[in-house]
């Protein structure tokens, strides 16, 4: 699906965090946003993911608008076709790594035992499988991010989005990450948004989009 | 080659003599390698030969070559041409000529700011070319592209610098570019 946002502003009390960005994301497409910190990046993911409704401008995802939905309808949306990655992991502490790869589809109602054995595959390709009965607090930073690109990923969304998916890691633990969630994601046809500040993290994008003062540069 | 690209734009703001435009070169991008006058004169004459600036006249005076030139029509739009193409992104060659890119950019009256926006989407574009021979090379290929991914991550910091530092570098520039402040 295209997810397309036209024109978006918001501000935070006086601080404009957006300012006329335009961004469309193709199927599959594989999209780094880069620019200097406070430029609008993690608020543009927000606007994009629904999480933040812009105050100009809109959101559509293929012809549906989804930035106006109900906040119940929105969270639907987001569940069913989005997937998220932040920058420190936010795995649920009391759940084991399997639990927590299978939570998104166990919440869009798929059988359990389909849906634990899609976290096992999926934990299986990012080689953390062994660790699959742990909970994230008994595994490193590098292993419990590759569990929330699986979680990302478990019920195929169309797009996800990561905000600074290495961000804590070092660079060969982030690599690990990096290729994992552009590998699978473009053998299973998601698009991905990824802000960084690295360039050799973007190098994993199809392109960049450069924003400065909330509005895209180039 | 960029030598006489400098000498344009330098040229551009107004008519000059030689020696003007080799003192500014100097005091600019002569940090590393000063211009001989022998070959200020030698680029003038190249310039001069293929229509991209004109002599206007001869001061009066002794001193060096008194001849004054003008840019052209054809001169301005070659060095809009120059500017406005991202430079090749090469691991040695790149900084020297991004930076006199800037600043006669500057000094010529022309926004730096989306010369650089391209600048840092070519350098982007060789960033994932390399990590794609990354991922398929050999381990030399991998070292090769590792030693090219770090330099063009140089570069790209460097452009964030400079960008973030575009209103007082043009404010530097106009400065020296006003000969009533100019101090000797
Ligand atoms: N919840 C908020 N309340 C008030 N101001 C906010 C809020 N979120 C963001 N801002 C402001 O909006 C602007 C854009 O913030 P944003 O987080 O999108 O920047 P960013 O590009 O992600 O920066 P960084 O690289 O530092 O993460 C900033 O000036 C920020 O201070
Ligand atoms: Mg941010």
């Amino acid at each position: 699906m295209t997810l397309q946002g036209s024109n978006l502003a918001l501000r935070f009390g006086r601080t404009v965090a957006l300012d006329g960005a335009d961004v469309t994301i193709s199927p599959g497409e594989i999209v780094a946003v880069m620019g200097p910190s406070g430029s609008g990046k993690s608020t543009l993911l927000h606007v994009l993911a629904g999480i933040l409704r812009p105050e100009h401008g809109e959101v559509r995802l293929d012809a549906q608008r989804i930035d106006n939905l109900p906040d119940s309808r929105r969270s639907k949306l987001r569940l069913r076709s989005f997937g998220f990655v932040l920058q420190f992991g936010d795995l649920v502490p009391e759940l084991s790594l399997r639990e927590n790869v299978a939570l998104p589809l166990r919440l869009l109602g798929t059988p359990r035992a389909e849906a634990r054995r899609r976290a096992a595959e999926l934990l299986g390709h990012l080689a953390v499988a062994e660790l699959a009965d742990r909970r994230p607090g008994q595994v490193s930073g590098g292993e419990g991010q590759r569990a929330a690109v699986a979680r990302a990923l478990a019920h195929r969304p169309s797009v996800i989005f990561a905000d600074e998916p290495t961000g804590a890691l070092d660079s060969a633990a982030g690599e690990v990450v990096l290729d994992a969630l552009t590998g699978l994601a473009r053998q299973e046809g998601s698009a991905v948004v990824m802000v960084t500040h690295e360039a050799r993290v973007a190098a994993y994008a199809d392109r960049t989009v450069f924003l400065r003062d909330g509005r895209v540069a180039a | 080659m960029s030598v006489s690209r400098i000498l344009l734009g330098l040229l551009e703001p107004r008519s000059q003599h030689g020696y003007v435009l080799r003192r500014r070169y100097d005091e600019w991008f002569g940090n590393s390698r000063p211009l001989k006058s022998a070959q200020v004169y030698a680029t003038l004459g190249r310039l001069d030969r293929d229509g991209l600036i004109d002599l206007t006249g001869v001061a009066s005076g002794v001193g060096p070559d008194r001849r004054v030139y003008a840019i052209t029509e054809a001169g301005v739009g070659e060095l809009d041409r120059w500017l406005d193409e991202p430079e090749v992104p090469e691991v040695t060659a790149s900084r020297r000529v991004l930076f006199a890119k800037v600043l006669i950019a500057l000094s010529s009256g022309r926004p730096a700011e989306p010369m650089l926006d391209r600048q840092r989407q070519a350098h982007l574009a060789r960033m994932r070319e390399m990590r794609v021979q990354r991922q398929s090379g050999d381990l030399l290929g991998q070292l090769d592209a590792d030693f090219e991914m770090y330099h063009l991550d140089a570069d790209l910091k460097w452009i964030d610098g400079a960008v973030a530092r575009l209103a007082r570098l043009a404010a530097l520039v106009s400065r020296v570019d006003n000969p009533q402040k100019e101090s000797r």
